[in-house]
């Protein structure tokens, strides 16, 4: 294996993806380095897909440039060799049981860790033989878990693997990617809506909302760069006069309010002060309110009226 | 364990000092690897380095080559001492704050803060028995 370390490994330079009429990709810049793991968020039909097929060349692009280790990786095999992609419904060979697909998987992946294969078809409890047909949606997608797992490939795209798994095996997975991880080092990128559940296993994250990128930044760095306060609709305004709002509820007199940026201590004393409780706002919270409208201003002498009047 | 409000490896590296500050890992005892933090938490990997790698820079621990991580020599003194500092702004404060706001003087403080040391005597006493 190349050096996994921090060198960038894909660059891609104002992309554009338009099928008949929509835009998939608008405008998109972005490099990603070596050795990391990259969550790509975001709704439904937003893009993560779409980018996740041109890095991968199952797709071209409209217009825009992408380098893949360097090279433009469509139709490219030095470059794609290196790559493993799991979709959320990955095809496999009709007559195929994942013994066979693993066998193949093997040929093409020089990684391949076929003891490790094995051992996660032990842990998701996959029947071998059985052909892959018969296998239920769950036991479909530890297929795919498991082939990008045990690939060992230099990036590895893992596009919603799990429709149909379980908690249980969704964690046996979480808990094999952080230990293989460890041990071997390389760049994964995570397309999840489950947010909640993966947030904490990311080193970066970016969101992708309407085509366009709207969070590129280390997730070390996103948690705890937004808070809630809590109390007296008054005291809440006054709190919050002059900071960036994201989100805004009121429910009679309380209201609570969802600022971005960093809690001071002088902050904190200050909410403290005006009796009004804090709480942290999680990844997954954090890109629901900034993919949503912020909501009714709140005026300073209580809750917001509009919402009030409203049913 | 790991909570929304603050990066994660500011935690590790507080939960490393906790076990350092009550006496669980001992000066010149051997910390747990990153990997088994990173396992154990189930964070990413790096982000346990990071915090481990914090307090190395700060002589908490300290790295053996090819053996591990293990608690400095004079780890605990130094710690107990910022925790000071801390406990000052983050309880003797907002404690002070909310006596005024009640009313409470001084040395009413200082009663109820000797009442508390009994009661939580007592408990303990109970407790134990």
């Amino acid at each position: 294996m190349t050096d996994p370390g921090e060198s960038t490994i894909i660059e891609i330079r104002n992309v554009t993806k338009r099928y008949k009429d929509t835009t998939a990709l608008d405008d998109v810049s972005l490099k990603i380095d070596g050795g990391k793991i990259y969550g790509l968020l975001g709704r439904n039909g937003a893009g993560k897909t779409t980018l996740m097929s041109v890095l991968t060349a199952q797709g071209f692009q409209t217009s825009g440039e992408i380098r893949v280790f360097g090279e433009p990786p469509y139709e490219n095999d030095r470059v794609l060799s290196r790559i493993c992609f799991i979709r959320e419904s990955q095809k496999y060979p009709d007559d195929f049981n994942a013994e066979q697909a693993f066998a193949s998987a093997a040929l093409f992946f020089s990684n391949w860790d076929k003891a490790f294969a094995q051992r996660l078809a032990d842990d998701f409890q996959l029947p071998l033989k059985r052909r892959i047909k018969k296998l239920s949606r769950g036991q479909l997608s530890a297929v795919g878990v498991i082939i990008g797992l045990a690939s060992r490939a230099e990036l590895t795209f893992f596009d919603e693997p799990y429709l149909g798994l379980d908690a249980v095996a969704r964690q046996i997975f979480y808990d094999r990617l952080v230990e293989d991880y460890s041990e071997h080092q390389r760049t994964i990128i995570l397309s999840s809506h489950l947010i909640d559940e993966v947030a904490n296993l990311l080193e970066h994250v970016i969101v992708i909302d309407k085509g366009k990128i709207m969070i590129d930044d280390d997730a070390e760095a996103i948690r705890g760069s937004a808070f809630t306060v809590v109390g007296t609709g008054t005291r809440v305004a006054a709190f919050t006069a002059g900071r960036e709002i994201l989100h805004r509820e009121s429910l009679a007199s309380l209201a609570s309010v969802t600022v971005q940026g960093r809690l001071s201590e002088a902050g904190r004393a200050e909410a403290a002060e005006l009796g009004l409780e804090v709480a942290p706002v999680s990844l997954q919270q954090l890109i629901v309110r900034r993919t949503m409208d912020p909501g009714p201003e709140l005026s300073m002498n209580g809750a917001a009226t509009e919402l009030e009047v409203s049913p | 364990m790991i909570d929304e409000s603050r990066p994660i490896f500011m935690q590790i590296a507080e939960l490393i000092e906790n076990d350092i500050v009550d006496g669980a890992l001992a000066e010149e005892s051997q910390v747990p690897s990153t990997n088994e933090f990173a396992a154990f938490y189930r964070i990413n990997p790096a982000t346990a380095a990071k915090g481990v790698n914090r307090l190395v820079d700060e002589g908490i621990l300290y790295k053996k080559r090819g053996i591990g991580m293990f608690v400095a020599n004079g780890a605990r003194a130094l710690l107990v001492d910022r925790r000071r500092e801390e406990f000052f702004r983050q309880y003797v404060q907002p404690l002070a704050r909310e006596a005024r706001k009640l009313g409470i003087g001084k040395e009413q403080l200082a009663q109820m803060l000797s009442r508390s040391e009994t009661e939580t005597e007592t408990t303990e006493r109970s407790v134990a028995q």
